[in-house]
């Protein structure tokens, strides 16, 4: 079986590296985790590679704003790569503070929208918040995601800035035509307007992005923190059986990319 | 004088280059201008977005100035630096605004802005930690260097928070809210822009004080003995006479006085938070005897050794790795893996500043398991605070002692916001209610970390190079370890804002991850030793990890936030995130530039050498030379004498804790015949310590990692879990459980209070599945001052207590601190103001940790209720009445139950007895209760609060087969109800219990 090469980014701050690396190996991806230092010598080294990854954390703080620092680095520093790295065919997963970094670049929800028509920022409670969140597939189009399969996923968020705000209500119609809200909060009814099945207030519930082509694809919640079945708050009454959520992300995106 | 501003109404990017980046040409409209100084304000783009201001709104609020409709938040940039107004304009659209959410003006000075009217502004005072700014102006220097291809401009920012109160009646009222919800003045200045009131804003940055190198002898040899008592207190060293006497001794056999440096070095090293002087004294005691009637006398040459380390001792388990020698206490995981595990306190910082105090008492933590062998990567840290009630009459609050709700919210901010960016899973905790911690509250951070067995032992050897790496040397923290010693009044906050300290949680995480790198370097481990730089700084770090070798150390070299500290600061100081390392020479190059390309600046400030002799030079100049004998080893020994008598009957351990509860009996006597406990049951769960603790908990990031398999919220409604249990490494179904014991309410008799509160921490861990059979314990003793004969007696009975619980149990200690002196004192005029007592002591205090294997994860439990039909068993000995050994042989049989998969949910008894615990299997699961309690002693056993009591949900063969007693029966039904002699005692709808659980800190304590 050939190797799929994903490239697992860290920073100052990024602290969910290990577990994203994990991930990847328990999917039969091999993962490469590599410091932006070390990228920026070399940026070209970015084409060795199928996926890239931002894991989560606060990278340099989040000082500035989450994600944004980090954001302005990879943009000075290797923009170019990964736009060929999508043009080629390859991927883009973010998660939580990754998610927010790829929005900050303006690769989600990408260019036909440019960097001013959607932002992560402070939740409607204003605070750090950890839950179990419910998340409805909305797209067929992100090959990290099976809508058949799994259309409900069960994953934490632990975040402070993650309601996703968008410029005006257009954004979001423009945004669902494209197939490009990825994922949304739900709760038991599936209605994605109801905290706290929806945390942090995300306009129209949007819990993820992906870019129009489908294969840069960014969220909040974290599917690096379910991939074991005890990861689950329910776990020791559930059927151990089950496949996690989180780990079918990474297993779906090894699936599409090692055809 | 010239001057224009810039105002973005209506920000939209002109252009789009590249598909991501933007820029800005059109927008300035004044010609190019440079100037030094500007000031970029952020403010959101519509009251909606302002959520920082719906929190200060609502706090404000909380302060009864209800009238206040509205607070509109800005954060602001003040930079200095030759850059042009088209730079400015590329910052703020580049870096500091989110083109959606947010607005900005430009001003090119340090002070203008556009809105005047019932604003607060607030700035940090000179010298105090901002980490945002240090992070600007990384971003900026290379954002501008990156935009125009220049060379690296030199920029230097500050932050500011701005806040517009709107519906403040006057420039009082605004100074009412910015002291006591918006700034901390210990650390912060604010300008207030009102009618009637404009205090001017700072026009340019601070400048540092430089002063000439000056060699400073203290004349002690001549001191008599009120001026060495004199010197002690003014020198802020808080040595005792007989110490400064020893210290006199040595000098005049010397022949010489000593500089400030060596007298500053000896009180870090001798403090009480060093060395823990009063504990390892020798005691005569006489009094009550331990556990049992009657009147004894006991000596003891070294109290903490006799108790603490001696069970340890006599234990000798071989899966004990590390016990008391090191920065925390290791155990064995596995034959590869060791489990570190520490716990501290920051107790008086966090009196005066809790965010700080509880951030940089994390952070410390974290770094004594970084510092642990050659260094454990922390998985998890726990937090347990005492507090006083957060409805204590703000108007009966002393001058300068914070309220117990903003003790509160800053704690909780401090821990969450530095374990979170850690990536360290905050998972296991407490909050104890009483108000006692007014003016003291106890805030205890733990943290465990996973160490190859091979990376235990450590020495520094002569020649290595001495390292200090991490974060800059300021003035920050000055005199925390003899701070720490000190008793608070009222003038302390002001005498000692400089012992407070702000943490930088990442430039922590950087020093880590760079360590963990040197130490599974290619090339073996790169240093030959680590400790953390934490109270007392370099002086206690260099110290001690020279302790055998000798060192010399040039201050001059270390590196420094600003100019103008003396060398004795530079040596003392406790600027956090620093570590020390020593370093083999050849090892050296690699070492640094490793750290080097981790943005980690690490620098050689001497060398460990041969001679015993702690060597300090400043620009070549030595400042202190001392023999490490003397500095170790010379602390005079004290006896003090011990007494203890019981001053109060024994409550008997079945009584219902007194306080509010009272209140509740008294309404559960009124003609609710039908179900007369209703109200006592709904009053219990509301008690502020046992309320759900869900506001707290929800703000930790608890599952980073992915390592927590048991969390602290359990079920599907989610009930309080026991403990925590993690699994250190992915591809091992082998665990640890993490819990804790407090009992300080039992402190009628601090002996039995130890032996409760081991009970409850091995209790806790138990029902989550740990093996009690591979479980250490940590000892955190806070206590009020210990000047009395018979406070002596109540640390000697404790120590007894926890020795001979930890002997039965068979659960080692490993590692321990104390602190002392947790007291409070006031002026008369304010004590009768208040109506409080002149002095507040806190009752004596003792965390007790534990940390247990789990040896299956599979097995682990939940508290909640799992299916109807199963049968509720208990499991119960009275450790008061019988043994410890019968308490013992119950613990094991409950262990072996779960891990034989015969238990279906576990849950302590404990805060509000029986009736609660039952409640709280129900809150969590959603399931009902029909229990019937027909035996004991009514209605005590419903309430009381029994030492080792498990309610274990069964089904009913197993639970006969282990001959438990059944006392009820899980039902699908959503009640909980409790009959007594043929009668309904209690019957309540779990969404009312829940409701009566989940309100009063739902809010962190504000909506009472």
């Amino acid at each position: 079986m050939s190797d799929l090469r994903v490239l697992v980014l860290r920073a100052a701050g990024i602290n969910c590296d290990e577990e994203v690396m994990h991930c990847w190996q328990l999917a039969g991806a091999s993962p490469t985790l590599m410091h932006v230092n070390e990228l920026a010598k070399n940026p070209s080294i970015i084409d060795d590679f199928t996926i890239v990854t931002i894991p989560g954390g606060f990278s340099y703080g989040d000082d500035l704003g989450a994600g944004v620092i980090l954001a302005r680095r990879l943009m000075q520093d290797v923009a170019k790569p990964l736009r060929q790295l999508v043009e080629r065919g390859g991927g883009i997963l973010g998660i939580c503070n990754g998610f927010q970094v790829l929005v900050k670049m303006g690769l989600l929800p990408g260019q036909d929208f440019g960097n001013d028509q959607v932002t992560v920022t402070y939740n409607n409670s204003s605070k750090f918040e950890a839950r179990w969140v419910k998340l409805k597939v909305c797209t067929a189009n992100c090959p990290f995601l099976n809508s058949k399969d799994n259309a409900l996923l069960e994953l934490p968020i632990e975040h402070a800035e993650g309601k996703v705000v968008t410029a005006d209500a257009e954004v979001v119609a423009k945004l669902e035509k494209a197939g490009q809200i990825a994922v949304r909060y739900v709760d038991s009814e599936g209605r994605s307007d109801t905290y706290p099945a929806n945390p942090n207030g995300s306009t129209s519930g949007i819990a993820g992005l992906c870019d129009a082509t489908g294969r840069v694809f960014g969220l909040m919640p974290h599917p690096d923190r379910h991939f074991d079945n005890a990861h689950h708050p329910q776990w020791t009454k559930r059927d151990s059986a089950i496949t996690p959520d989180g780990l079918t992300i990474f297993n779906n995106a090894v699936r599409f990319w090692k055809k | 004088m010239f001057r224009y501003m810039l105002y973005y109404t209506a920000f939209r990017p002109q252009r789009i280059r590249e598909g991501y980046t933007l820029t800005g040409t059109d927008v300035m409209q004044t010609k190019e201008r440079a100037s030094n100084r500007w000031s970029i304000r952020i403010y959101p783009r519509t009251d909606a977005m302002d959520g920082l201001g719906r929190a200060v709104l609502d706090d404000i609020r909380q302060l009864i100035l209800t009238h206040i409709e509205a607070v509109r938040t800005s954060r602001i940039y003040l930079i200095r630096g030759n850059i042009t107004a088209s730079n400015a304009q590329q910052l703020a659209t580049q870096l500091f605004a989110d083109p959606v959410s947010e607005r900005f003006e430009i001003a090119d000075s340090l002070t203008d802005r556009t809105d005047h009217n019932n604003v607060i502004e607030v700035q940090a005072l000179p010298g105090v930690m901002d980490p945002v700014a240090l992070s600007a102006e990384q971003a900026i220097r290379r954002q501008l260097e990156h935009n125009n291809d220049n060379t690296t401009p030199n920029v230097e920012v500050r932050t500011a928070r701005r806040y517009e109160i709107l519906g403040a009646k006057d420039a009082d009222e605004l100074e009412r809210i910015a002291s006591s919800n918006l700034a901390n003045s210990c650390m912060e200045a604010w300008y207030i822009q009102a009618p009637g009131r404009a205090d001017a804003l700072p026009e340019d940055f601070p400048t540092p004080p430089t002063r000439p190198f000056e060699l400073r002898h203290i004349a002690i040899r001549e001191l008599d003995d009120d001026q060495l008592k004199k010197l002690s207190r003014t020198g802020h060293l808080f040595l005792s006479l007989e110490e400064m006497k020893t210290i006199q001794t040595f000098y005049r056999d010397l022949n010489r006085e000593p500089t400030d440096l060596e007298l500053e070095t000896l009180a870090q090293t001798w403090s009480e938070h060093c060395v823990h002087k009063t504990l390892k004294s020798a005691v005569d005691y006489e009094g009550d005897d331990f556990g049992k009637p009657g009147q004894v006398r006991a000596h003891f040459d070294n109290l903490l050794k006799e108790t603490i380390v001696k069970a340890t001792t006599v234990l000798d388990r071989d899966w004990c790795l590390s016990v008391f020698v090191d920065n925390a206490g290791v155990i064995a995981f596995d034959d590869l893996w060791g489990i570190a595990f520490k716990a501290e306190t920051q107790n008086h910082p966090s009196a005066i500043e809790p965010y700080g105090g509880a951030a940089t008492g994390t952070g410390g933590c974290i770094r004594d398991v970084m510092g642990c062998g050659l260094g454990a990567k922390p998985i998890a840290s726990t937090d347990v605070f005492c507090l006083a009630p957060p409805d204590f009459d703000a108007n009966k609050l002393p001058k300068d002692v914070l309220h117990p709700r903003r003790v509160l919210k800053g704690v909780v901010g401090g821990v969450r916001d530095y374990g979170n960016r850690m990536g360290i899973p905050t998972v296991n905790g407490a909050i104890y209610f009483d108000e006692r911690y007014l003016a003291n509250p106890l805030v205890f951070c733990g943290c465990v970390g996973l160490i190859p067995r091979k990376f235990i032992d450590k020495a520094p050897r002569p020649g290595d190079k001495i390292v200090v790496a991490g974060g800059r040397t300021g003035r920050d923290g000055i005199h925390g370890a003899t701070f720490s010693s000190a008793e608070l009044t009222d003038t302390h906050a002001n005498e000692f804002s400089h012992a407070v300290q702000i943490g930088n949680a990442i430039e922590e995480k950087k020093l880590l991850d760079a360590q963990l790198l040197a130490r599974d370097h290619e090339d073996g481990c790169l240093y030959s030793s680590v400790t953390d730089c934490g109270a007392g700084g370099l002086s206690s770090a260099v110290g001690e990890m020279g302790e055998l070798t000798g060192a010399d150390v040039e201050l001059k070299n270390v590196p420094l936030k600003y100019s103008g500290l003396r060398y004795d600061e530079i040596w003392i100081s406790e600027a956090q995130e620093r570590m020390v390392y020593s370093v083999p020479p050849d090892k050296i190059e690699k070492f640094l530039a490793l750290f080097a390309q981790e943005d980690v600046e690490a620098t050689v400030i001497g060398d460990f050498t041969d001679d015993k002799i702690l060597r300090v030079r400043y620009d070549d100049t030595i400042v202190c030379q001392l023999d490490m004998a003397f500095l170790h080893d010379g602390l005079p020994r004290t006896i003090r004498k011990a007494t203890w008598t019981a001053i109060k009957p024994q409550a008997s351990p079945n009584e219902p804790r007194a306080s509010a509860r009272a209140d509740a009996q008294s309404q559960s006597n009124s003609p609710n015949d039908i179900t007369p406990h209703n109200d006592q049951l709904l009053a219990a769960l509301s008690e502020w310590s046992t309320a759900s603790k869900e506001w707290v908990i929800r703000q930790y990031d608890h599952e980073v990692q992915g390592r927590s398999v048991i969390k602290p919220l359990a079920g599907p409604l989610t009930g309080p879990s026991d403990a925590a249990v993690v699994r250190p490494i992915y591809t091992s179904k082998q665990g640890i459980a993490i819990g804790c014991g407090l009992c300080p309410q039992l402190d009628d008799d601090p002996y039995w209070m130890a032996i409760y509160a081991i009970d409850e921490a091995l209790r806790n861990i138990i029902c989550v599945g740990a093996n009690p059979k591979r479980t250490a314990i940590l000892d955190n003793f806070c206590w009020p001052k210990v000047d009395t004969e018979q406070s002596m007696g109540t640390l000697v009975r404790a120590c007894r207590g926890a020795c001979d619980a930890a002997i039965t149990y068979g659960l080692p200690f490993i590692s321990g601190k104390d602190s002392l002196n947790n007291e409070f004192t006031m002026s008369d005029a304010e004590s009768a103001r208040t109506g409080l007592p002149k002095s507040i002591a806190i009752p004596p205090t003792l965390l007790i940790s534990a940390l247990g294997i789990v040896d299956d994860t599979a097995r682990c439990l939940t508290m909640d209720l799992k299916s109807a039909g199963n049968v509720l068993a208990i499991a119960s000995a009275d450790i008061r009445q019988s043994d410890l050994a019968t308490a013992l042989a119950l613990h094991n049989q409950v262990a072996a139950l779960i891990a034989a998969g015969k238990v279906q949910s576990a849950h302590d008894v404990s805060d509000g007895g029986l009736a609660v615990a039952l409640a709280e299997m129900c809150i969590a699961s959603g399931l009902g209760i029909n229990a019937t309690v027909s035996t004991g002693d009514y209605p005590h056993d419903l309430f009381g609060e029994p030492s080792t009591t498990y309610v274990l949900e069964m089904n009913e063969k197993d639970a006969n087969d282990a001959g438990l007693p059944i006392i009820g029966r899980v039902v699908a039904e959503p009640n909980l109800v409790i009959t007594h002699d043929n009668r309904e005692v209690i019957n309540l709808n779990i969404e009312k219990l829940a409701h009566a659980w989940r309100t009063p800190l739902s809010q962190g304590g504000g909506q009472s």
